[in-house]
């Protein structure tokens, strides 16, 4: 009796699961330190919201590159 | 006790049949009509906009405003006063990139034109030109290899392995990563969207499980919200990183 079973499809979900990990922890941290910046110097909010969605646009990339390769490895 | 529920499969979500010029290289599908109306209303932003009353309204007031926000938020945040020059390709890539986003949630058309890799690649094809040229005419070609792939400070016995990765991370991971980022953004957003609709669609059933139908309902209508601000966000991301590789490109700080 097969319980589960090892198929393509499966292993780029997998794939996808585990690479998402990184950016979220990523990203996690750095929008907190940019409202723990804005909390300490709320003149500086604009520049540092600026510098934060350019941190988030290269941290998000990663996770949407391993998206694209779960549509790459379920073909 | 099987739960059953008919999706189409995830193939179908960008197959838009040819309707004019089928099987040459310039068929028309929904898609390039939304490429079309972008260009058009980007021109029309920069032609409605070029009346010159002094005190500014209606059309001319928007232009002005829009100008105003992308040499502010985007240009004097990474160049300074001297990328004012590169405001005139920056307002356009700007427009026309969040106009193709917007079609994602227009209804009737709800199909961003950058859901397709090809106008992504197109546009990071370009800025990858663009920066490079500025780089070559600023430093000369050899003074420009120099200048992007040896950091200052670095000892001359680590140099074998900072210039490959200093290579690769500018010229290749550069242009790739625009493209990848704006591509999978848009197309992700469109699946979220088609995926969220069609299951609110086959919940409405005379099972019992159509009770769980305002579930998907409530996450399209969040998900619309959240993709006008992605569609936004990703034209501002691309256009601030091109204004910053322009910028690392052409500075003389070392």
């Amino acid at each position: 009796m097969i319980l589960a079973e090892v198929t393509d499809t499966g292993l780029a979900a997998l794939t996808y699961g585990i690479g998402a990990l990184g950016p979220g922890i990523g990203i996690g941290y750095l929008v907190g330190q940019a409202v723990q910046a804005m909390a300490r110097q709320p003149e500086a909010a604009g520049m540092v919201r600026t510098t934060m969605f350019l941190g988030i646009a290269f941290v998000e990339a990663l996770a949407l590159i391993g998206f694209v390769v779960f549509f790459l490895a379920s073909a | 006790m099987i739960f059953g529920l008919e999706f189409p499969p995830l193939s179908h979500i960008v197959d838009w049949p040819v309707f004019l010029f089928e099987g040459t290289a310039f068929g028309i599908n929904k898609v390039v009509l939304v490429y079309f109306a972008a260009i058009i209303l980007t021109v029309l932003l920069f032609v409605l906009g070029n009346q010159r009353k002094l005190v500014p309204t209606g059309a001319q007031n928007l232009a002005e405003s829009s100008v105003n926000f992308v040499e502010n938020g985007i240009i004097m945040q990474s160049m300074g006063p001297r990328g004012l020059k590169w405001a005139p390709m920056l307002t356009a890539m700007f427009f026309f990139i969040f106009f193709n986003n917007i079609f994602e949630v227009i209804p009737g058309v709800q199909m961003p034109g950058t859901a397709r890799i090809a106008l992504p690649m197109f546009l990071a094809i370009f800025v990858w030109f663009v920066f490079n040229i500025a780089g070559i005419i600023e430093h000369g070609p050899l003074g420009y290899l120099k200048h992007s792939l040896i950091p200052p400070g670095v000892p001359v016995g680590l140099l074998p392995i900072i210039v490959p990765i200093e290579f690769v991370s500018n010229f290749l991971v550069r242009p790739f990563s625009l493209m990848v980022r704006l591509f999978a953004n848009l197309l992700a957003g469109h699946i979220l969207l088609v995926t969220f609709t069609i299951l609110t669609a086959a919940l409405w059933t005379q099972q019992w499980y159509a009770a769980f139908l305002p579930l998907p309902l409530f996450g399209v209508i969040f998900f619309v919200a959240f993709e006008i601000l992605v569609s936004f966000l990703q034209a501002y991301v691309f256009t601030l990183l091109t204004a910053v590789y322009i910028d690392m490109a052409t500075s003389h700080e070392h």
